[in-house]
Protein backbone atom coordinates (compact mmCIF):
# COMPACT_ATOMS: atom_id res chain seq x y z
CA UNK A 1 0.00 0.00 0.00
CA UNK A 2 1.41 3.04 -1.54
CA UNK A 3 -0.56 6.14 -0.08
CA UNK A 4 1.09 9.26 1.53
CA UNK A 5 -1.57 10.34 3.58
CA UNK A 6 -2.25 7.04 5.05
CA UNK A 7 1.44 7.07 6.28
CA UNK A 8 1.85 10.22 7.69
CA UNK A 9 -1.67 9.46 9.71
CA UNK A 10 -0.28 5.99 10.39
CA UNK A 11 3.21 7.83 11.81
CA UNK A 12 0.94 10.72 13.87
CA UNK A 13 -1.49 8.25 15.77
CA UNK A 14 0.70 5.42 16.24
CA UNK A 15 2.37 6.86 19.64
CA UNK A 16 -0.79 7.22 20.73
CA UNK A 17 -2.65 4.07 20.63
CA UNK A 18 0.97 2.43 21.91
CA UNK A 19 0.85 4.62 24.91
CA UNK A 20 -2.97 3.62 25.30
CA UNK A 21 -2.18 -0.03 24.79
CA UNK A 22 0.40 0.55 27.84
CA UNK A 23 -1.92 2.19 30.05
CA UNK A 24 -4.69 0.11 30.03
CA UNK A 25 -1.94 -3.27 30.34
CA UNK A 26 -0.40 -1.11 33.29
CA UNK A 27 -3.64 0.26 34.91
CA UNK A 28 -5.24 -3.27 34.68
CA UNK A 29 -6.05 -3.54 38.61
CA UNK A 30 -7.62 -0.24 38.73
CA UNK A 31 -9.65 0.85 35.56
CA UNK A 32 -11.24 -1.53 33.05
CA UNK A 33 -9.19 -3.57 30.94
CA UNK A 34 -6.29 -6.03 31.71
CA UNK A 35 -4.16 -8.21 30.01
CA UNK A 36 -6.08 -9.33 26.68
CA UNK A 37 -7.78 -5.89 25.88
CA UNK A 38 -4.38 -3.50 26.32
CA UNK A 39 -2.39 -6.22 24.87
CA UNK A 40 -4.74 -6.65 21.61
CA UNK A 41 -4.37 -2.27 20.94
CA UNK A 42 -1.02 -2.81 21.41
CA UNK A 43 -1.00 -5.51 18.46
CA UNK A 44 -3.39 -2.87 16.62
CA UNK A 45 -0.73 -0.49 16.53
CA UNK A 46 1.80 -3.10 14.55
CA UNK A 47 -0.46 -3.84 12.17
CA UNK A 48 -1.63 -0.35 11.50
CA UNK A 49 2.29 -0.31 10.96
CA UNK A 50 2.31 -3.00 8.80
CA UNK A 51 -0.23 -2.39 6.51
CA UNK A 52 1.07 1.19 5.83
CA UNK A 53 4.49 0.48 5.48
CA UNK A 54 4.85 -3.00 3.81
CA UNK A 55 5.48 -6.43 5.63
CA UNK A 56 9.51 -5.44 5.55
CA UNK A 57 9.39 -2.08 7.68
CA UNK A 58 6.79 -3.48 10.10
CA UNK A 59 9.30 -6.99 10.69
CA UNK A 60 11.93 -4.71 11.63
CA UNK A 61 9.23 -3.46 14.10
CA UNK A 62 9.26 -6.22 16.04
CA UNK A 63 11.46 -9.34 14.37
CA UNK A 64 10.16 -12.69 14.75
CA UNK A 65 12.67 -13.96 16.85
CA UNK A 66 12.26 -11.33 18.96
CA UNK A 67 8.55 -12.29 19.35
CA UNK A 68 8.46 -15.71 19.78
CA UNK A 69 11.14 -15.32 22.48
CA UNK A 70 8.36 -12.66 24.15
CA UNK A 71 5.98 -15.55 23.38
CA UNK A 72 7.69 -18.24 25.36
CA UNK A 73 9.20 -15.49 27.67
CA UNK A 74 6.19 -14.51 29.39
CA UNK A 75 4.25 -17.73 29.99
CA UNK A 76 7.59 -19.36 31.13
CA UNK A 77 7.60 -16.29 33.64
CA UNK A 78 4.13 -16.53 34.21
CA UNK A 79 4.92 -20.18 35.94
CA UNK A 80 7.85 -19.66 37.70
CA UNK A 81 5.42 -16.14 39.20
CA UNK A 82 2.95 -19.25 40.09
CA UNK A 83 5.70 -21.63 41.53
CA UNK A 84 6.92 -18.77 44.19
CA UNK A 85 4.19 -20.14 46.01
CA UNK A 86 4.37 -23.38 45.89
CA UNK A 87 8.19 -23.08 46.76
CA UNK A 88 6.82 -21.05 49.84
CA UNK A 89 4.69 -23.66 51.08
CA UNK A 90 1.25 -22.28 49.79
CA UNK A 91 -0.57 -23.49 46.75
CA UNK A 92 -0.02 -22.68 43.33
CA UNK A 93 -0.12 -18.51 42.24
CA UNK A 94 -0.68 -17.35 46.00
CA UNK A 95 -0.91 -13.38 45.70
CA UNK A 96 -0.93 -12.61 49.45
CA UNK A 97 0.23 -15.10 51.57
CA UNK A 98 3.41 -15.73 49.76
CA UNK A 99 4.98 -11.84 50.55
CA UNK A 100 4.15 -10.30 47.30
CA UNK A 101 4.19 -6.53 48.41
CA UNK A 102 0.60 -5.42 48.12
CA UNK A 103 0.66 -1.74 48.43
CA UNK A 104 -1.69 1.13 48.84
CA UNK A 105 -5.20 0.71 47.64
CA UNK A 106 -5.23 2.26 44.55
CA UNK A 107 -1.86 2.67 43.62
CA UNK A 108 -0.04 1.70 40.43
CA UNK A 109 2.34 -0.21 41.92
CA UNK A 110 0.31 -2.25 44.50
CA UNK A 111 -1.59 -5.67 44.52
CA UNK A 112 0.89 -8.10 44.84
CA UNK A 113 1.34 -10.38 41.92
CA UNK A 114 -1.12 -9.12 39.51
CA UNK A 115 0.44 -6.05 37.64
CA UNK A 116 3.16 -8.47 37.00
CA UNK A 117 1.14 -11.13 35.55
CA UNK A 118 -0.94 -8.82 33.66
CA UNK A 119 2.22 -7.19 32.42
CA UNK A 120 3.66 -10.74 31.21
CA UNK A 121 0.62 -11.89 29.55
CA UNK A 122 -0.34 -8.56 27.75
CA UNK A 123 3.10 -9.05 25.67
CA UNK A 124 2.34 -12.43 25.29
CA UNK A 125 -0.74 -11.52 23.71
CA UNK A 126 1.05 -8.83 21.31
CA UNK A 127 3.41 -10.86 20.22
CA UNK A 128 0.62 -13.68 19.20
CA UNK A 129 -1.16 -11.53 17.56
CA UNK A 130 1.49 -9.77 15.60
CA UNK A 131 2.76 -13.34 14.93
CA UNK A 132 -0.11 -14.66 13.64
CA UNK A 133 -0.79 -11.25 11.34
CA UNK A 134 2.84 -11.46 10.13
CA UNK A 135 2.83 -14.93 9.16
CA UNK A 136 -0.20 -14.59 7.29
CA UNK A 137 1.31 -11.39 5.11
CA UNK A 138 4.45 -13.65 4.15
CA UNK A 139 4.73 -13.72 0.34
CA UNK A 140 4.93 -17.70 -0.79
CA UNK B 1 -32.00 3.41 26.04
CA UNK B 2 -34.55 1.24 26.24
CA UNK B 3 -34.88 1.57 22.75
CA UNK B 4 -31.27 2.53 21.91
CA UNK B 5 -31.12 -1.17 22.92
CA UNK B 6 -33.86 -2.37 20.86
CA UNK B 7 -32.18 -0.71 18.14
CA UNK B 8 -29.13 -2.17 18.23
CA UNK B 9 -30.44 -5.64 19.20
CA UNK B 10 -32.33 -5.20 15.28
CA UNK B 11 -28.84 -4.48 13.76
CA UNK B 12 -27.00 -7.12 14.94
CA UNK B 13 -29.83 -9.50 13.65
CA UNK B 14 -29.99 -7.98 10.38
CA UNK B 15 -26.18 -7.76 10.10
CA UNK B 16 -25.70 -11.81 11.22
CA UNK B 17 -28.19 -12.25 8.49
CA UNK B 18 -26.36 -9.84 5.63
CA UNK B 19 -23.39 -11.55 6.30
CA UNK B 20 -24.17 -15.35 5.58
CA UNK B 21 -26.65 -13.92 2.41
CA UNK B 22 -23.60 -11.37 0.90
CA UNK B 23 -22.01 -13.32 -1.73
CA UNK B 24 -18.90 -10.87 -2.26
CA UNK B 25 -16.75 -11.92 0.70
CA UNK B 26 -14.98 -8.29 1.42
CA UNK B 27 -18.20 -7.18 1.77
CA UNK B 28 -19.53 -9.79 3.86
CA UNK B 29 -16.14 -9.06 6.13
CA UNK B 30 -17.05 -5.62 5.98
CA UNK B 31 -20.51 -6.38 7.44
CA UNK B 32 -19.06 -8.18 10.20
CA UNK B 33 -17.10 -5.62 11.44
CA UNK B 34 -19.70 -3.08 11.75
CA UNK B 35 -21.61 -6.37 13.86
CA UNK B 36 -18.50 -6.29 15.72
CA UNK B 37 -18.83 -2.49 16.54
CA UNK B 38 -22.08 -2.78 17.39
CA UNK B 39 -21.60 -5.75 19.62
CA UNK B 40 -19.10 -3.50 21.29
CA UNK B 41 -21.66 -0.72 22.36
CA UNK B 42 -23.83 -3.17 23.14
CA UNK B 43 -21.59 -4.65 25.97
CA UNK B 44 -20.95 -0.75 26.85
CA UNK B 45 -24.31 -0.28 27.28
CA UNK B 46 -24.47 -3.91 29.28
CA UNK B 47 -21.76 -2.33 31.98
CA UNK B 48 -18.95 -4.29 30.50
CA UNK B 49 -16.66 -1.65 29.42
CA UNK B 50 -13.36 -4.20 29.62
CA UNK B 51 -14.99 -6.72 27.22
CA UNK B 52 -16.50 -4.02 25.12
CA UNK B 53 -12.45 -2.85 24.50
CA UNK B 54 -11.38 -6.17 23.96
CA UNK B 55 -13.82 -6.91 21.40
CA UNK B 56 -13.52 -3.37 19.27
CA UNK B 57 -9.97 -4.79 19.54
CA UNK B 58 -10.14 -7.78 18.91
CA UNK B 59 -13.47 -8.00 16.94
CA UNK B 60 -12.77 -5.04 15.45
CA UNK B 61 -9.71 -4.22 14.40
CA UNK B 62 -7.52 -7.71 14.16
CA UNK B 63 -9.95 -9.77 13.13
CA UNK B 64 -10.75 -8.05 10.06
CA UNK B 65 -7.23 -7.48 9.35
CA UNK B 66 -6.83 -11.16 9.28
CA UNK B 67 -10.09 -11.36 7.40
CA UNK B 68 -8.91 -9.34 4.39
CA UNK B 69 -4.94 -11.00 4.43
CA UNK B 70 -6.90 -14.35 4.29
CA UNK B 71 -9.30 -13.23 1.31
CA UNK B 72 -6.08 -11.81 -0.80
CA UNK B 73 -4.51 -14.84 -0.41
CA UNK B 74 -7.37 -16.65 -1.77
CA UNK B 75 -10.54 -15.87 -3.93
CA UNK B 76 -12.92 -12.79 -3.10
CA UNK B 77 -16.14 -14.09 -4.52
CA UNK B 78 -17.90 -17.41 -3.02
CA UNK B 79 -18.23 -20.52 -5.09
CA UNK C 1 -41.65 -33.09 1.51
CA UNK C 2 -38.30 -32.73 2.71
CA UNK C 3 -38.82 -28.78 3.17
CA UNK C 4 -42.24 -28.94 4.59
CA UNK C 5 -40.22 -31.43 7.36
CA UNK C 6 -37.37 -28.68 7.80
CA UNK C 7 -39.83 -26.00 8.23
CA UNK C 8 -42.02 -28.01 10.61
CA UNK C 9 -38.53 -28.84 12.87
CA UNK C 10 -37.33 -24.71 12.48
CA UNK C 11 -40.92 -23.77 13.55
CA UNK C 12 -41.33 -26.05 16.66
CA UNK C 13 -37.67 -25.07 17.57
CA UNK C 14 -38.62 -21.38 17.01
CA UNK C 15 -41.55 -22.23 19.75
CA UNK C 16 -39.34 -24.11 22.45
CA UNK C 17 -37.46 -21.54 21.98
CA UNK C 18 -39.37 -18.38 22.36
CA UNK C 19 -41.36 -19.92 25.60
CA UNK C 20 -38.04 -21.03 27.13
CA UNK C 21 -36.99 -16.96 26.42
CA UNK C 22 -40.28 -15.77 28.73
CA UNK C 23 -39.07 -18.48 31.82
CA UNK C 24 -35.68 -16.88 32.11
CA UNK C 25 -34.94 -14.62 35.50
CA UNK C 26 -34.46 -10.76 34.73
CA UNK C 27 -30.90 -9.72 33.81
CA UNK C 28 -29.18 -8.46 36.75
CA UNK C 29 -31.59 -9.26 39.53
CA UNK C 30 -30.40 -9.85 42.83
CA UNK C 31 -32.54 -13.24 43.52
CA UNK C 32 -30.84 -14.91 40.33
CA UNK C 33 -29.70 -18.55 41.19
CA UNK C 34 -25.76 -16.92 39.94
CA UNK C 35 -26.00 -14.76 42.12
CA UNK C 36 -24.91 -16.60 45.17
CA UNK C 37 -22.41 -16.46 47.69
CA UNK C 38 -19.30 -16.85 46.06
CA UNK C 39 -20.33 -13.75 44.05
CA UNK C 40 -21.22 -11.78 47.18
CA UNK C 41 -17.76 -13.25 48.98
CA UNK C 42 -16.14 -12.25 45.97
CA UNK C 43 -17.54 -8.53 46.72
CA UNK C 44 -17.17 -7.74 50.46
CA UNK C 45 -13.88 -9.67 50.59
CA UNK C 46 -12.07 -9.17 47.46
CA UNK C 47 -10.29 -5.93 47.56
CA UNK C 48 -9.14 -6.81 51.14
CA UNK C 49 -7.89 -10.17 49.60
CA UNK C 50 -6.19 -8.64 46.31
CA UNK C 51 -5.41 -4.92 47.14
CA UNK C 52 -6.65 -4.30 43.44
CA UNK C 53 -10.23 -2.06 42.82
CA UNK C 54 -10.52 -3.90 39.52
CA UNK C 55 -12.80 -7.00 40.79
CA UNK C 56 -12.52 -7.91 37.21
CA UNK C 57 -8.85 -8.69 37.07
CA UNK C 58 -8.30 -9.59 40.91
CA UNK C 59 -10.78 -12.65 39.55
CA UNK C 60 -8.92 -13.45 36.50
CA UNK C 61 -5.34 -12.99 37.75
CA UNK C 62 -5.67 -13.77 41.42
CA UNK C 63 -8.39 -16.55 42.48
CA UNK C 64 -8.49 -17.62 39.05
CA UNK C 65 -5.17 -17.40 37.82
CA UNK C 66 -4.73 -21.15 36.64
CA UNK C 67 -7.41 -20.74 34.26
CA UNK C 68 -5.96 -17.94 32.92
CA UNK C 69 -3.12 -20.22 32.30
CA UNK C 70 -4.72 -21.99 30.45
CA UNK C 71 -5.98 -19.53 28.19
CA UNK C 72 -2.76 -18.40 27.70
CA UNK C 73 -1.94 -21.84 26.82
CA UNK C 74 -4.56 -22.14 24.29
CA UNK C 75 -2.80 -19.38 22.50
CA UNK C 76 0.15 -20.73 22.62
CA UNK C 77 -1.25 -23.42 21.06
CA UNK C 78 -3.05 -21.74 18.43
CA UNK C 79 -0.04 -19.88 17.23
CA UNK C 80 2.19 -22.70 17.44
CA UNK C 81 -0.23 -24.16 14.71
CA UNK C 82 -0.31 -21.51 12.36
CA UNK C 83 3.27 -21.03 12.27
CA UNK C 84 3.57 -25.06 11.72
CA UNK C 85 1.18 -24.72 9.09
CA UNK C 86 1.54 -21.89 7.13
CA UNK C 87 5.60 -20.94 8.22
CA UNK C 88 6.89 -24.80 6.63
CA UNK C 89 5.98 -23.99 3.39
CA UNK C 90 7.70 -20.69 3.16
CA UNK C 91 10.86 -22.61 4.50
CA UNK C 92 11.06 -25.22 2.73
CA UNK C 93 10.92 -22.88 -0.54
CA UNK C 94 13.70 -20.66 1.12
CA UNK C 95 15.53 -24.01 1.18
CA UNK C 96 14.72 -24.99 -2.43
CA UNK C 97 15.94 -21.80 -3.38
CA UNK C 98 19.04 -21.91 -1.77
CA UNK C 99 19.77 -25.59 -3.31
CA UNK C 100 19.12 -24.18 -6.68
CA UNK C 101 21.41 -20.88 -5.85
CA UNK C 102 24.14 -23.83 -4.48
CA UNK C 103 23.75 -26.07 -7.65
CA UNK C 104 23.64 -23.14 -10.39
Amino acid sequence: MDDLFVRITTRMILPFIQIYGLYVIIHGHLSPGGAFSGGSIFAASIVLYTLAYGLKPGQKRLPHHISSKIETGGILFFILIGLIGVALGYTFLTNQEAGFPMGEIGRVLSAGLIPVVTFALGLKVMSTVVTLFHTMMEEE
Amino acid sequence: MQILNVFLVIFLIVAAIMVERTKDLLSAVIIFTSYSLMMALLWLLLRAPDVAMTEAAIGAGITTNLFVVVISRTRRTEK
Amino acid sequence: MRKIFTFIMLGGLLVVLLSSISELPPMGNGDNPSFNEISEYYIDEGVEDTHAPNLITAIITDYRAFDTLGEATVLFTGIAAVVSLIGITHHSKNKEDEEDDLHG
